[in-house]
């Protein structure tokens, strides 16, 4: 676990000498096309341009972390829907996981933030890893490692009581976090998210009033307000258009070097386009899921070692 | 066509009377009408199609449902308004009884007294039965306890105890064995709200936990994954959202216990003066009112009592105005716009040919 756990650099806590500076412009900068792809090699200039001096108390430690697991095994009541699952999530990169339905991608990722123990007849075996501390350790808060470690559901599921702004600070306030300076933290995560400009000028409407792919970047937006250190995505754009999903493909490109991500999806395609790593989940007929196959996406996308990634990501089966 | 059709329903209706010997209003009625039905599906099929026809009948049907439905409704308010308007003037406010005289005439006096003690027995209940019935709802929908399932059984059935027991209850477990030793618990607005609060307790809890039912568990999901604790979940995301759902269960009680009686019989007891003190001493309240006064052999007081039920009427009314305000506030934004969409339930059939 030790190698992984330099990147944690990526992201300057110090306040970068840059002002938050002219609102609007920031983020249109941002929606440049390929400016995604440019952000990742520059991290420096990326991560001053948003952490502007916005502190949190409370919150998570700054900066992206490596999260793994080791031997994860998953059961719902006795029937084991998972086995031996041994990965390694680097910081400030993006994971896919892919397979078809059923294999236990949501499973995973699930019990990568705790959420698994909140399906009652849930259980499970094996260790996860933030940093290198175990986050079902003795004495570890599922909520302390739910801030840490955020998550974007398949459906978004924007809080339909609270307006726009609100629904950023949602995190901060259901978390106890102090924040020093709410209105650049708004504006910071909006734009990180990539809506700031469509909302600039409506953020005490309702959060439902927007439209799907609006609301599953306000979901975004919501989850980085609290700066995690890992950003869990389900199936995020698969209730979404192609502008959507692809606004939100921009979106992680440009996140990658303040968080890592790890992203559920089953579009070939995006999983191709977004990350740097990818993991291949199988579950025979009445068996366990498990990961076929690991490593970096091109590799899985073009020469994978085992026949079934072949297969699979040339689109002949699931 | 609609006079069209009324013109062969009198003449149905001749036929009717002129042929056969009258046998009550009610199976004459029922006879034109269905000649009416008769006349209308024939004329409507010879002129648009027997599609259109089956069309009328089936909306006349309907109408006719709704009307039947709604004419006992129109016909009690409207009574009610008579008989009580006739008492009812400013004073009805501001007086009490005092001094009243069966040979005075009804609007002399007033109900203040009852209005004061229904608001104060009603908000009182309303106090100890909304936090109760939350937590209960709460605890029904958001916990994991084994206890549910007992609870919500205990719930339904509390649901249909007579009201009359509730005051009952009181009654014997309080009243009864400590009037005499502690102060508090003897005839008051204080026991009647106790009373009224075990009537509503069920009633808010239910309707609480649907609403809380109808609150998506992503969003439950959703406040979790953002580190934040079951509690503060269900206090910051559950409760607001259900918001609107949770005013309306806060009326429904409300409007549950206002117009009850049997639990104040023995409990607030009635009381023909103004009582503002709902800890000490007998109390009216406007149910009481109605029935006290309806029950005393003098026209006058009489149509006191009727001026207190339109009170009472008025007072219902006005409470799900409040609440559907209330509910209203923040979603509103997103009703305009709902409006605002072209209306497209404008079917194009062919207007009446007459
Ligand atoms: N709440 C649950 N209770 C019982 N079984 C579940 C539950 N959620 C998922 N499963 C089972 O676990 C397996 C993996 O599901 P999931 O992780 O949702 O797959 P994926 O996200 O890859 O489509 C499936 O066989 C599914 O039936
Ligand atoms: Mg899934």
């Amino acid at each position: 676990m030790t190698d992984a756990d330099s990147p944690i650099a990526s992201a300057p806590v110090a306040p970068a000498p840059v002002a938050p500076a002219p609102v609007a412009s920031a983020p249109v900068a941002s929606y440049i096309p390929g400016s995604a792809t440019a952000n990742g090699a520059n991290g420096a200039n990326g991560a001053a341009e948003h952490r502007a001096p916005v502190t949190l108390t409370g919150g998570p430690p700054p900066g992206a972390a490596t999260l793994r697991s080791v031997d994860l095994c998953a059961w719902f009541g006795d029937r084991l829907v998972l086995e031996d699952v041994n990965l390694l999530m680097p910081a400030g990169q993006v994971t896919a996981l892919i397979g078809p339905s059923g294999c236990g991608k949501s499973t995973f990722i699930r019990m990568l933030n705790r959420m698994h123990e909140l399906v009652p007849s849930a259980s499970l075996a094996g260790e996860v890893l933030l940093d290198g501390a175990d986050i079902y350790g003795a004495g570890v808060r599922a909520q302390e490692i739910r801030m840490r470690i955020g998550m974007v559901f398949q459906k978004p599921n924007p809080f339909p009581a609270m307006t726009i702004r609100e629904n950023v600070l949602a995190g901060l306030k259901l978390a106890r976090i102090k924040c020093s300076d709410k209105d650049t933290l708004v504006e910071q995560s909006l734009a990180r998210a990539g809506l700031w400009r469509e909302v600039k000028d409506r953020l005490h409407s309702p959060g439902g009033a927007l439209s799907g792919g609006q609301q599953q970047r306000l979901c975004i937006a919501r989850s980085l307000a609290v700066h995690p250190n890992v950003l869990l995505m389900d199936e995020p754009c698969s209730a979404l258009d192609p502008t959507s999903t692809a606004r939100i493909e921009e979106t992680i490109g440009e996140l990658r070097d303040d968080v890592t991500i790890v992203i559920v999806t089953h579009n070939m395609q995006q999983a191709h386009r977004v990350s740097d790593l990818c993991a291949f989940f199988l579950a025979a007929e009445n068996q366990p899921g498990r990961v076929v196959e690991f490593g970096p996406t091109e590799k899985i996308f073009t020469e994978p070692d085992d026949p079934r990634t072949l297969q699979y990501v040339q689109g002949r089966f699931g | 066509m609609a006079l069209c059709a009324v013109s062969a329903l009198a003449l149905a209706w001749l036929v009717f009377t002129r042929l056969t010997e009258g046998t009550g209003w009610l199976g004459f009625l029922l006879s034109a009408f269905a000649a009416f039905l008769v006349l209308l599906y024939i004329v409507t099929a010879d002129r648009l199609g027997r599609l259109a026809a089956t069309d009328r009948v089936m909306t006349v049907l309907v109408v006719t449902g709704a009307v039947i439905l709604l004419v006992p409704l129109v016909l009690l308010n409207v009574y009610i308004f008579q008989k009580g308007l006739k008492a009812l003037r400013l004073g009805f406010f501001l007086d009490d009884q005092r001094g009243i005289t069966p040979v005075m005439a009804s609007s002399a006096g007033g109900g203040a007294h009852a209005v004061v003690g229904t608001i104060q027995q009603v908000g009182l209940a309303l106090l100890f039965s909304l936090p109760l019935g939350l937590g209960a709802a709460i605890f029904l929908n958001e916990s994991r306890s084994r206890w549910r399932r007992p609870v919500r059984v205990f719930v339904d059935a509390m649901s249909g105890l007579p009201s009359v027991l509730a005051g009952l209850f009181v009654f014997a477990v309080l009243i009864l064995p400590y009037a005499s030793s502690i102060k508090i618990f003897s005839f008051n607005g204080l026991m009647a709200s106790l009373a009224l609060a075990l009537i509503m307790l069920p009633t808010i809890t239910r309707t609480v936990e649907v609403v809380l039912r109808l609150v998506p568990d992503g969003l439950r999901e959703a406040g979790l994954a953002l580190g934040s604790t079951r509690v503060r979940t269900t206090w910051s995301v559950v409760l607001p959202t259900a918001r609107t759902g949770i005013t309306t269960a806060v009326v429904l009680g409300v409007a549950r216990a206002v117009g009850e009686t049997a639990p104040l019989l023995f409990t607030a007891f009635g009381y023909d003066l103004m009582n503002a003190n709902p800890t000490d001493g007998a109390q009216e309240s406007l149910p009481l009112f109605v029935y006290r006064n309806i029950r005393k052999p003098d026209a006058a007081a009489v149509e006191r009592g009727f001026a207190g039920a339109l009170v009472l009427m008025l007072i219902v009314i006005g409470l799900f105005a409040l609440a559907r305000f209330i509910g209203r506030d923040r979603s509103k934004a997103r009703t305009r716009k709902a409006t605002r969409r072209p209306v497209r339930d404008a079917t194009p059939v062919p207007e009446d040919a007459a």
